[in-house]
């Protein structure tokens, strides 16, 4: 005897026939099914190997809390472990297999943990690595050698190492009511709020709306509850205001009413729609929210309640009703509460043999006992469960008779046989959302749960979420709820009418029945009564440090069932009432979440990029594009055959010999203009530029208000009130916001604008002992001699009819220009450069260039200016002026930052005439066996055709003092140790002849 | 958490930058008082509970506002302009002298 299928019912869809396998063996199901009830259609009742254990395990539930079956569904090369078989829904072509199971699912080796329960108990991890090893193998590494065995044996699916192809959104939506949960209570407030005019968003996991309707039984307004509900979703869907939506988790409830919810968009078709989504991300403002989001049935804790077979009574009326599937022939019930008397109705009608009801309770309400008649149940009334047998499957349960207020066994064991029994212990309401919205959750003694706090945001709740279990109060409280969410007043109006089993919504205060054998309180991390109690013993007493020490309500399922039976058993071992133990505070997410939904669409092809006027021409021109922040530059312009060194070197030398040109457009710019520019930028910059004269530029340098070096870069006057500052590419939002900063909130008297102008300008850097003739055979309406642009001048000319500024600056140590040009001209203007050059020599070179020339140099970038240097440490002490307070000045000379074993940028060569690594360190002697000692580190380096050498720039303790001076790079990560020289990082034409020219 | 800038109106708080503690008070800038320079540029206050915030609103108008905000509920009680500020302390440092 197995499960089963049943002739008739259920709301999936007969005609449809769906192929799928799961542990490489083909099954068919319907439309309609989830993989859990696809699989128990067809007898399967072995669903996955335990945690810990590895016990056999299968469906305990048919929802969200799933705790046991969990799969790994595989797509492509892509695997994504740990989902519930109730949650996925099945399509042709899914592919599942078990997890945590070898070889396979039914003969798994790590079994023989079930052997090994009491050395594997709570704290296992704390006792066993912990410890001190002793004996022969006191010293060596033996624990960490068991370690990856045992963790290999124990865990979850693993997870793949393909990159997901598939695309995620994320989506902002706004709206007036959220409605969480589409139960009775849900629809009722969806339409309520929907009726007042507001706008609605009605969001469920599940993909069909309803709730327990869709199994209930129950009838509304006379039809059967899931017609009504259908109903109702047509009337929703047809309305402007409204947006449904099914397949969502609302996963987080965060400040100002913003919630985060996780739609699965596709996952349930074989092939997404073109341009369709995975899954989506939404972000939802609520104006307030309605929280319908029902309550989770709690199993009991006995001896062999994990045994497959054994699962929770609604989750059996569940697939019974809603998936016309059976999930025993002959099942017994074990309960401390009255709804399990309509989970045996469900499943007499539906064609199986109820055998059994055991109830903890010894007095049985009169309709209790008429709904076990009908099932033909025997009852057995102050009994409980004490006992499962069966090994993959359930063969029967015993039950003996049970003291409901001592918990004490007495009388014979009776064996039933059974092949699935059905198990309640009482109701916990889904209070997670609310738990997290920030209040403290209320333990209700008669509903032995923990009701809803007092909203601390802008919700209300209605139905099982408040504790109200039945289907009409469900309805009335759904109404009101969505009434006062949207503002609207309550008129009494008809409520729809609700036929139902009625019965005593509080259960007996039963959540263990103690007898030998394992009882698991949480299934998913084999947490067991018994360890509960063991970490008790050990004095882990408050609820945080149990839950740490057992890891219970930790796993994946985040104690969705396990919580308030772990929270009894702790209570009874304290001897305190539970509400004093307390609760753990629930935070987000609810349920996993997909990586890929968080990162939605910000990466990859969709990561914004910024493109130079010039960037088509780079690729056309065999440039090999390098991403510098969110821009992309030049990194060679690589020749055929040519390595990147091969590259960068000819480009430099080209540089050196004749003229190169660089695109520089990606430079930071900023307009700075007022009557107060003057003034203001002798605050910003360390030196002076009230006596920059207009048509002249002035290299300047920024700290930070801690005297930190900050930023550095160019400012050009190009009129009495009128700057251009240029700044690192890297630095050009942060320079913004730091000038801005400072006239909105300190200097507000300031009569200066700031404009970020850096998308404005095209700037090209043309530099080489060719660069003026090229610009002289190309420049109209200004001459570009010595007289007329001197070193650090400014004129303005025209370059092929378009308006250019050009102002004569050098990074690379040659004469050197750049030309600047309106943004939507670089291109025109590049090209007319490039086409004046050819008869000089000139080549285009990249950033690798630009950076081996700016190292001969001696030039700091950002790989020096890092936020821990001076402007000292920098050799830039020239630059702060005496003569005015600016940002920093009062900071700059604190003992610490004047140190003389300061790190200080030095030039490096290497002796063994072999290339250098950046962040290599710099060590006095050499001990390649032992690395230590640094006395600072690499931070550029490059071959220097110019020298014929391997140089770097480094920063090194009192590194003036050095120069001249041997040491060696100490690489251990990547074996390169050898000697260099510590010389001046003005490697190369230390004077600035070439430039000055 | 929203914050409704006096220009843009309720916007989320992925378009603000926090610019800092809004207690702290710049020295004069010729000053060589190490111990207010000092407490200028490290000490912050961190109460629990309403907290004087500077915030730019970075992604918008891109003006700086004085945030009131709770700190232990983020509920936010006022909201306003540094530069305005400047501009009534300096009205009303001229109708003091006046």
């Amino acid at each position: 005897m197995s499960p089963r299928r049943t002739d008739t019912g259920g709301r999936i869809d007969r005609l449809k026939t769906i192929r799928f396998s799961f542990d490489g063996v083909a099954y068919t199901g319907h439309a309609g099914d989830t993989l859990a009830s696809a699989l128990l259609a067809k007898g399967v009742t072995l669903f996955g190997r335990s945690f810990k254990y590895h016990r056999p395990r299968g469906l305990l539930t048919a929802g969200v809390e799933e705790p046991n079956a969990l799969v790994t569904v595989l797509k492509g090369e892509v695997r994504e472990p740990n989902i519930p078989a109730t949650m996925v829904e099945i399509h042709d072509g899914l592919v599942a297999i078990s997890q945590n199971r070898f070889p396979s699912l039914a003969w798994d080796i790590h079994a023989v943990n079930q052997l090994g329960g009491k050395i594997l108990s709570a704290g296992f991890y704390y006792k066993t690595f912990m410890g001190p090893v002793i004996g022969p193998l006191k010293g060596t590494r033996f624990w960490m050698f068991c370690e990856h065995f045992i963790r290999r044996a124990a865990g979850l699916g693993s997870a793949g190492s393909a990159k997901d192809p598939a695309h995620y959104e994320r989506m902002n939506a706004f709206c007036d009511v959220l409605v969480v949960g589409s139960g009775p209570a849900g629809l009722m407030a969806a339409k309520a709020a929907a009726d007042q005019g507001a706008r609605v968003m009605l969001a469920d996991l599940e993909p069909r709306f309803g709730g327990s309707t869709n199994w209930s039984n129950e009838t509304i307004d006379g039809a059967p509850a899931a017609d009504w509900a259908r109903r109702t979703v047509t009337q929703l869907e047809g309305r402007d205001n409204v947006r449904l939506l099914p397949r969502t988790t609302v996963w987080g409830y965060y400040d100002n009413n913003t919630l985060a919810a996780l739609e699965r968009v596709s996952d349930h078709k074989e092939q997404p729609a073109k341009g369709e989504p995975r899954h989506r991300y939404w972000a939802i403002r609520a104006r307030s929210v309605v929280l319908a989001t029902g309550a989770f049935e709690r199993p009991l804790v006995f001896p062999g309640n994990d045994r497959p077979g054994v699962m929770l009574a609604h989750a059996a009326e569940r697939y019974a009703n809603e998936f016309g599937v059976l999930p025993g022939e002959r099942i017994a019930l074990f309960t401390n509460n009255d709804s399990a008397y309509r989970a045996a109705i469900a499943l007499k009608k539906a064609g199986a043999a109820i055998v059994a009801i055991a109830d903890v309770r010894s007095e049985l309400s009169p309709e209790m006992r008429k709904l076990a008649t009908e099932a033909e149940a025997e009852i057995f009334a102050g009994h409980a469960v004490v006992a499962t047998e069966g090994g993959k499957a359930l063969s029967g349960v015993k039950v003996q008779r049970f003291d409901m207020v001592t918990g004490a066994l007495t009388g014979d064991e009776r064996s039933i046989h059974a092949d699935c029994l059905l198990m309640s212990g009482g109701w916990s309401p889904t209070i997670h959302l609310a738990s997290q919205a920030g209040a403290k959750a209320e333990w209700n003694a008669a509903r032995q749960a923990f009701l809803p706090p007092k909203p601390a945001q802008q919700w209300i709740g209605a139905g099982a979420f408040t504790g109200s279990f039945s289907t009409a109060e469900a309805i009335a409280e759904g109404r009101a709820a969505g009434l006062a969410a949207a503002g609207g007043t309550s008129t009494p109006a008809a409520l729809p009418t609700v036929e139902a089993v009625h019965g005593d919504p509080d259960p007996a205060p039963v959540f263990e029945i103690r007898a030998k054998g394992k009882s698991f309180v949480d299934f998913q991390h084999d947490v067991t009564a018994e360890d509960v109690r063991l970490a008790h013993r050990e004095g882990f007493v408050s609820v945080e440090h149990l839950k740490r020490y057992t890891t219970l309500g930790m796993a994946t399922d985040q104690g969705k069932s396990s919580n308030v039976p772990g929270l009894a058993i702790m209570a009874e071992a304290l001897g305190k009432p539970i509400p004093e133990v307390g609760t753990t505070r629930f935070r987000p997410p609810f349920a996993p979440v997909s990586i890929g939904s968080l990162a939605a669409e910000r990466f990859g092809d969709l990561k914004p990029e910024r493109l130079t006027p010039m960037h088509d021409w780079h690729v056309a021109n065999g440039a090999t594009m390098y991403s510098a922040g969110l821009w992309y530059r030049p990194m060679i312009y690589g020749l055929s055959g040519e390595t990147i060194e091969q590259a960068y070197v000819r480009e430099a030398k080209a540089t050196r010999e004749s003229a190169g040109i660089v695109d520089v457009s990606t430079l930071g710019k900023i307009a700075v203009q007022g009557p107060d520019a003057a003034a203001f930028l002798d605050r910003v910059y360390t030196n002076m530029f009230s006596t920059l004269a207009v048509g002249k530029a002035r290299y300047g340098l920024m700290l930070r208000e801690d005297g930190f070096a900050f930023d550095d870069g160019t400012t050009w006057r190009l009129g009495e009130q009128d700057f251009l500052m240029t700044t690192t590419t890297a630095n050009a939002g942060k320079v913004m916001q730091h000038l801005e900063y400072f006239l909105d909130v300190i200097w507000p008297d300031l009569k200066v604008h700031v404009t970020s102008v850096t998308d404005e300008w095209a700037g090209a850097a043309i530099g080489g002992p060719k660069a003026r003739q090229i610009l002289a055979a190309c420049v109209t309406g200004t001459a570009v001699d010595n007289a007329t642009l001197p070193f650090m001048g400014i004129v303005h000319g025209q370059i092929a009819g378009v308006p250019v500024m050009i102002c004569r600056l050098s990074f690379s140590g040659e004469m050197a220009f750049e030309v600047y040009s309106g943004a939507g001209h670089g291109i025109h203007v590049w090209e007319a450069l490039i086409e004046a050059g050819k008869p000089f020599g000139l080549v285009a070179y990249g950033l690798e260039a630009l950076g081996t020339m700016r190292i001969e140099k001696g030039h700091v970038t950002g790989a020096e200016i890092d936020g821990r240097t001076t402007a000292r440490d920098l050799h830039l002490d020239w630059m702060l002026s005496k003569k005015k307070p600016f940002i920093g000045s009062a900071m700059m000379d604190r003992e610490g930052l004047i140190a003389s074993d300061r790190l200080e940028l030095v030039g490096l060569i290497a002796l063994d005439n072999r290339p250098l690594n950046g962040g290599a360190h710099i060590v006095e002697a050499l001990d390649e066996t032992n690395p230590h000692g640094s006395i600072g580190h690499i931070t550029a380096c490059c071959y220097s055709p110019a020298l014929g050498k391997h140089i770097a720039l480094a920063l090194v303790q009192a590194g003036k003092a050095r120069h001249g001076t041997r040491a060696h790079v100490s690489d251990p990560l990547r074996n390169r140790f050898g000697p260099v020289e510590i010389v001046s990082n003005h490697f190369y034409d230390p004077e600035g002849t070439r430039m000055h020219g | 958490m929203l914050i409704t800038c006096p220009y843009c109106g309720p916007r989320d708080v992925i378009e603000f930058t926090y610019q800092g503690d809004g207690n702290r008070e710049r020295p004069d800038p010729a000053s060589q008082n190490f111990e207010a320079w000092n407490a200028y540029v490290y000490d912050r206050l961190n109460p629990a509970g309403d907290h004087n915030e500077i915030w730019q609103h970075s992604g918008g108008c891109r003006a700086h506002l004085r945030v009131v905000r709770n700190t232990l509920t983020h509920e936010i009680s006022s909201v306003a302009f540094v530069r305005g500020d400047h501009a009534s302390a300096a009205r009303r440092k001229a109708e003091d002298k006046a």
